[in-house]
Parts: C-alpha cells; structure tokens; sequence
C-alpha cells in the first residue's frame, strides 16, 4: 500500500462525538491515506460513538458562540442562550447536513467508509467500551480493541501525531 | 488528451483527492488523467497531492470555474 519513497505515517486520537468534530479526524485520515501515509486512528471517550454501526450525529450548539451558520447571504449567529432552547441543536443539525449535502461535503458515513477501504488502522478503546457499555457488535467491523499502550506503541512511529 | 477523464465538480475537500487517488490506482504507470473540479482549494490540494505521492502534474488551467488538472501517473 505505502510508496518506498514516502513511507510516512500519522496518528489520530478522536475524542469527540458530534457532527462537526467528526470531520477534520476523517477528513484528515483519508486524504493522508490517499496521500500514501499509514494512518491511526485511537477513538476514545465520546469519539468512540463515531464508530457505532449507525450514527445520527448532532452539532454541539451549547458552548459553541463562533457558530455562524450561512442563511439567505446572511449569517445566523447562536448565543447561548438560544443554543439552550429545546430543540436548537436538532434544529441546527439539520440545517448543517442540508448545507453539507448542497455544498458537495461528504458525509462523515461516507469518510468512514473511505477511511476503512484505505486500511486506516481503527483503534476503539476498550475502556471507554466498558464504561460506556458499549459492545463489539453495536460497532462496525474490522476494529482493532487497545488501550492506551496500543496508540502510544503506534505514534512513537509515527511523523505526525494529532489529538482532536 | 488524457487516457481517463474523473469529473470531480460539485465536490468539495477532500473527494476530488480522494476520488483522484482511487481512480490513479487502477491506472497502469505513466498513463494520464484528467481531473475536472470545482473546488477552488483543489489547485493547493492537487500541487501538494503530487508533491507528496510523487505523481506528475503535467499541467493545470481554469476555464471558467472548472480547474482542469492533468496527473500523470508515476507515484
């Protein structure tokens, strides 16, 4: 798989579960991948539920006062105080995959299937699988199960390491 | 002409790359491939893309607001 000439490689540790902290993790690790870099990825705490068969991913309005979102040449601010009201993160999460879908993004499914077929090496974190009670058949398949040693071994290899 | 056209418009970072790289893979060496896109970042991305995985990019224009790239496959 890997060019002689650019035996590189990168790591990920993907630590958060919604829809806009999904991109750059997978964003990232298919391009590297494309681009001839092994890659790594270590999906723990909430980053784990990325990895689950089905996902139905929100965006995190609540705590996220940079969120603009585009609407009629404008652009849509979210204080917090709205970003707390029932229903505004469904509301926003919507409107974000219409976008997504209109502007030629892929989906954060399609990147996962993208970053499978590349042989991007998945780690899920079995600590978080038991605190979370999560099991190995509510994930998709193919998954190496380590810990924290198991990343660690991995990135001291690695050229590029990122924690997101 | 290229031997092998992929009309990437309409997509946007990273599948033009992405798609590029699926498409070269199959293509024997030194065959050429023209990859159209609408992505304005992709004239960036395609350069680097070459730089790094060792394949030639021949040449590459705008006509419009559809980047042309022709990549010739020696990575």
């Amino acid at each position: 798989m890997l060019d002689e000439s650019n035996a590189k490689s990168m790591s990920i540790i993907v630590t958060k579960g919604t829809l806009d902290w999904a991109y750059p993790p997978f964003i990232l690790a298919t391009t590297a991948a494309a681009m001839g870099l092994e890659v790594t990825m270590f999906f723990t705490f909430y980053g784990l539920g990325l990895l689950k068969k089905d996902l139905n991913l929100k965006v995190s309005t609540l705590g996220n006062p940079a969120m603009e979102m585009p609407m009629g040449g404008m652009h849509l601010a979210m204080p917090n105080i709205l970003a707390a009201l029932p229903g505004a993160s469904a509301l926003t999460s919507s409107m974000m995959k219409d976008l997504i879908k209109k502007k030629g993004v892929a989906s954060i499914e399609e990147l996962r299937d993208l970053a499978v077929e590349a042989d991007v090496n998945m780690i899920a974190c079995q600590m978080t699988m038991d605190l979370f009670e999560l099991k190995k058949e509510d994930m998709i398949p193919g998954l190496t199960i380590g810990g924290a040693a198991t990343w660690v071994e991995a990135a001291t290899k690695c050229d590029i390491n990122l924690y997101i | 002409m290229a031997d092998q056209v992929l009309d990437a418009k309409g997509l946007n970072c990273p599948l033009p790359i992405l798609r590029t790289k699926k498409m070269l893979k199959d293509m024997p060496t030194g065959a050429t491939l023209e990859v159209q896109a609408t992505d304005p970042g992709a004239v960036k991305d395609f350069e680097a893309f070459c730089r790094t995985t060792g394949n030639e990019l021949v040449e590459h224009h705008v006509d419009g607001k559809v980047y042309y790239f022709t990549i010739r496959h020696t990575g």
